[in-house]
């Protein structure tokens, strides 16, 4: 059985081909493959929401997926809704409410905030703290990061 | 105390920025997904490392079979523990400061036999990861599975097998304490009230995992490492130790680093190993744990078992404190600061916020075969706040006093210090009743008390809890370095006029996310007189910062912090004298006020740092005949005064249990601290903040739990519950402000 696949996607607006072995996931590939290290690799069982990457529009752990299944697929990571200015808002606030300490959450925590900011723009502070609750951070205890949010949707920027 | 420090020069500096929530140099790389983490690191030629782990808590290794893992796709090759002794000498956890603490050798891998569940026992490497992991399968060890002992009450029992034949039995140490006279004060107390306590095991949970990448050059016997250790140059001087390498060759360098919180001060076997590998190999080789591995192998704190006493009048004066505490550490004391320090804190500072003249405690550290427990966040001071504040509010129900009211009756006062410990510990400055007097007023604890009141007849039961702590902070050689452990007390740092006008600082101290480059920035900044944004912050490298600690024991602000200052202060001084050259002018008289050399009396301009910078490199020759510039300072600083810079706090939690499930909603919390001078309010506030909920995940669901086989039965990420953000209230945090002086900054360590 042949264990290497064949892959196309477009991965923060470039197309990319590779050989991938089968048993690849997707952060792994995103990672190792296309040195895209802004996604991180946390607990590899789709627990702690530190590989949380964008696919066709929706967020999805990117350990518990492989690469091959996002053949075709529109992937975006950290970098590239950095580069393209999308999230930027969340990103100041982030940073001004010191809502990262370590900051190996905090890539997979700006793309499910920024996810929530686009399905509930006026999502309560529970509403934030549930909708962050697949996205472990050990050193803030999240309360600067549900003000973060806040923050930057008071300022018209999330 | 006459001789300590009352000039707060740094204080009182113009444009300070201390005391200011500046941000973080280094945030928005992290924000924007650019960090490096050790992981993002990769070198040419790089292998990758798995390890075979043992699947039994004890179990002697009767033959170890690679051949088929050595021929296994893409591997390198399959090491035994007996291949990598050849190279390396084992360690042993002792230190002379604990009287008595024994340990085995330890080696990078166990020569026969495996002592825990997950112990690494053989080293695969492979072109990938995933490869070695392939190949793990493939080595066939025949084990010979002995009794595992794992309950630490029976450890020490004659029918229990003794771990280390060579050590006699299964104690690790033990240490006593007496003070004053317990049995008079039982005889003449109202109240003697005892409770058990038991603590889980419980561990950090780092969310980016242990890590290195080992690059051994054979040609300059050079070993270079990337290493998301706390200590840079803690881990430099044990490589080279063990490894028979000139200390001057190793070099260690730590970029960012996801969480520590204690877990990453330590020798792990793993990592001697991969090191050994990249020695053997002559190429650089990277271990990543796994998060199972991360749970079976990462230091375990806290288990511990207490029984506690507590002797009260009946006007609710403590009298004595008695405690029984027993802890199992593992087969090994965790090299190099060993497993005895968790119950020696617990001996050394239960009932820490009271004044009180008797006090007996025995502390027993055991072997076990269970993961290592060593020095994890706060080492010690969960169970001895539980224990204290538990047996305090067991005596204010016992003399029917508001357990507010008793703590206050007996705290050491505001206006008693310097003082000492029952113990005998010096504390120099704290603030325990003004710190309860704000909590009160931020809690407002008689409407938290009438809300309580008033939801009980509604059938919804609500509770308050207070504690009341201290925190060991600042620590100096007694920590450690007493007992002949080679971890720096003292941190350095090094700052350098560059020929614009800019700031280079090089610090010892380490950056986990506590915030420790905003803080050394703000220090720097200051200390010269140019905005932060001239600064040129660099950590975690052991060929290009001062000799220094690292960051652990909150000292990175205090320490690192005051090294900083003086060698800013000195670095203006130097800039100073070559501007008066210039300016011919007394440097006395002048200043450097935002990045600008200034008359100091008007604050007139005279000549920017840039234009100094400029003439002193590329033009000295238009200096005065004789001069010579000297744009470099460095300077270090220990704590020489205190042995530890205490700082104390208090703490309220409001929370409803439903009676039925017996779960419990965390509605409110409330913490008051005094970590002395607050550098940046805003970083203070969110270690509080990630202190206290890594507190609230040990008290509410972590646990590492165990059956009577030794076998971790909840080593993951879905079974281990670390807490999430839906389950947690908003923490309110407030301050009391008593600095130290024992520097000229005055900034205890905080979270």
């Amino acid at each position: 059985m042949d264990k290497n696949v064949d892959i196309t996607m477009t991965v923060n607006g470039e197309t990319v081909t590779r050989r991938v072995e089968a048993r690849t996931n997707l952060v792994d590939f995103l990672r190792y493959e296309l040195g895209l290290t802004g996604s991180h690799v946390g607990c590899e069982h789709g627990v702690c929401g530190a590989c949380t990457v964008r696919v066709d529009g929706s967020i999805v752990r990117g350990c518990l997926m492989v690469a091959a299944q996002a053949d075709g697929a529109d992937v975006w990571t950290i970098e590239g809704v950095t580069e393209t200015g999308e999230i930027k808002g969340l990103q100041d606030a982030f940073v001004e409410r010191n809502a990262l300490q370590c900051g190996f959450c905090t890539p997979g925590m700006l793309l499910t905030v920024a996810e929530l900011m686009e399905r509930k723009p006026d999502a309560s502070r529970e509403e934030i703290r549930e909708f962050i609750s697949g996205n472990f951070c050990r050193c803030t205890g999240y309360q600067a990061i549900v003000d973060a949010v806040e923050m930057a949707r008071a300022k018209g920027d999330a | 105390m006459t001789d300590m420090i009352t000039d707060r020069w740094i204080l009182d500096r113009p444009n300070s920025y201390i005391g200011r929530s500046v941000p973080r140099p280094n945030a928005p790389r992290l924000a924007q997904g650019r960090g490096t983490f050790v992981d993002d690191v990769e070198l040419k030629r790089m292998v990758h490392v798995a390890f075979v782990r043992s699947p039994y808590a004890h179990a002697r290794m009767k033959s170890i079979s690679t051949d088929a893992a050595k021929a296994a796709p893409g591997v390198v090759a399959v090491v035994t523990g007996k291949e990598l002794a050849e190279i390396h000498d084992p360690w042993v956890g002792a230190l002379t400061h604990l009287e008595g603490i024994k340990s085995a050798p330890q080696y990078a891998l166990p020569i026969d036999t495996a002592r825990w569940q997950g112990e690494a026992v053989v080293a695969v490497v492979a072109d990938s990861r995933a490869r070695a992991e392939d190949a793990v399968e493939l080595v066939d060890i025949d084990w010979e599975v002995l009794p595992a002992v794992t309950d630490a009450e029976t450890a020490l029992d004659a029918a229990t097998p003794v771990i280390h034949d060579e050590l006699g039995d299964n104690l690790t140490w033990r240490r006593n304490a007496n003070v004053g006279d317990v049995d008079a004060a039982y005889a003449d107390a109202d109240h003697v009230v005892e409770e058990t306590f038991v603590f889980g095991r419980h561990t950090g949970v780092c969310l980016e995992a242990r890590a290195l990448v080992a690059d051994f050059e054979p040609s300059e016997e050079q070993l270079t490492v990337w290493h998301n250790n706390q200590c840079p140059h803690m881990i430099q001087n044990i490589l080279a130790t063990h490894y028979h390498l000139d200390e001057h060759r190793v070099r260690v360098i730590t970029r960012d680093v996801g969480g520590s919180f204690g877990i990453k001060v330590h020798t792990y076997a793993d990592e001697i190993a991969t090191v050994g590998l990249s020695i053997m190999l002559k190429r650089p080789v990277k271990f990543v744990a796994d998060r199972m591995e991360s749970f079976v192998t990462d230091i375990h704190a806290r288990d511990h078992r207490v029984k506690g006493k507590i002797a009260v009048k009946n006007d609710g004066t403590i009298v004595a404190f008695e405690i029984d505490d027993l802890t199992g550490i593992g087969p090994y004391s965790m090299y190099p600061r060993t497993s005895g320090i968790e119950a020696n804190q617990v001996v050394n500072m239960i009932g820490g916020p009271y004044r009180f003249d008797n006090y007996r405690a025995v502390a027993t550290v055991v072997f076990q075969n269970k993961n290592m427990m060593c020095q994890y966040r706060a080492v010690g001071h969960p169970i001895m706040c539980a224990v204290t504040e538990g047996l305090v509010d067991a005596a204010a129900k016992a003399v029917g006093m508001d357990p507010v009211e008793l703590r206050q009756k007996n705290f050491h006062p505001d206006d008693s210090y310097p003082t000492k410990s029952a113990q005998g510990l010096p504390f120099e400055n704290l603030s325990h009743e003004e710190s309860m007097k704000t909590l009160l007023e931020a809690m407002d604890y008689e409407a938290l008390k009438a809300d309580r009141d008033a939801k009980r007849k509604d059938g919804i039961y609500r509770g308050i809890g207070f504690a009341s702590f201290i925190e060991v902070t600042n620590p100096s050689a007694a920590f450690y370095g007493v007992g002949g452990a080679r971890i720096s007390a003292q941190d350095g740092a090094t700052m350098r006029l560059d020929a614009k006008g800019n700031v280079f600082v090089s610090t010892g101290a380490t950056e986990q996310g506590q915030g420790m480059e905003a803080v050394i920035s703000q220090v720097a900044a200051t200390a010269v007189g140019v905005p932060p944004e001239r600064l040129k912050i660099i950590t975690g490298d052991t060929e290009h910062t001062p000799y220094g600690g690292g960051t652990w024991g909150s000292r990175a602000a205090g320490i690192g912090g005051e090294a900083v200052a003086q060698a800013g202060r000195a670095l203006r001084e130097q800039i100073l004298v070559a501007a008066g050259a210039m300016l011919q002018e007394d440097a006395a008289k002048l200043d450097i006020r935002n990045g600008v050399v200034v008359d100091a009396a008007t604050g007139n301009e005279r000549i920017g740092l840039d234009e100094v910078g400029r003439i002193c490199y590329y033009r000295p020759d238009t200096l005065p005949d004789g001069f010579q510039s000297e744009l470099v300072a460095t300077r270090h600083y220990v704590p020489r005064k205190y042995p530890f810079a205490f700082t104390n706090g208090a703490q309220a939690s409001y929370l409803e249990v439903d009676v039925e499930t017996g779960f419990i909603k965390l509605l409110r919390h409330w913490c008051v601290e005094d970590c002395g001078t607050v550098i940046n309010p805003l970083l203070v506030d969110e270690q509080i903040r990630g202190g206290v909920v890594q507190g609230l995940g040990g008290a509410m669901w972590e646990e590492c739990l165990y059956d009577a086989d030794g076998q971790m039965l909840n080593a993951n990420l879905a079974d281990y519950l670390v807490p999430m953000a839906a389950e947690l209230p908003d923490i309110d945090c407030g301050h009391a402000v008593s600095p130290t002086a024992d520097s000229d900054l005055g900034a205890k360590g905080a979270g």
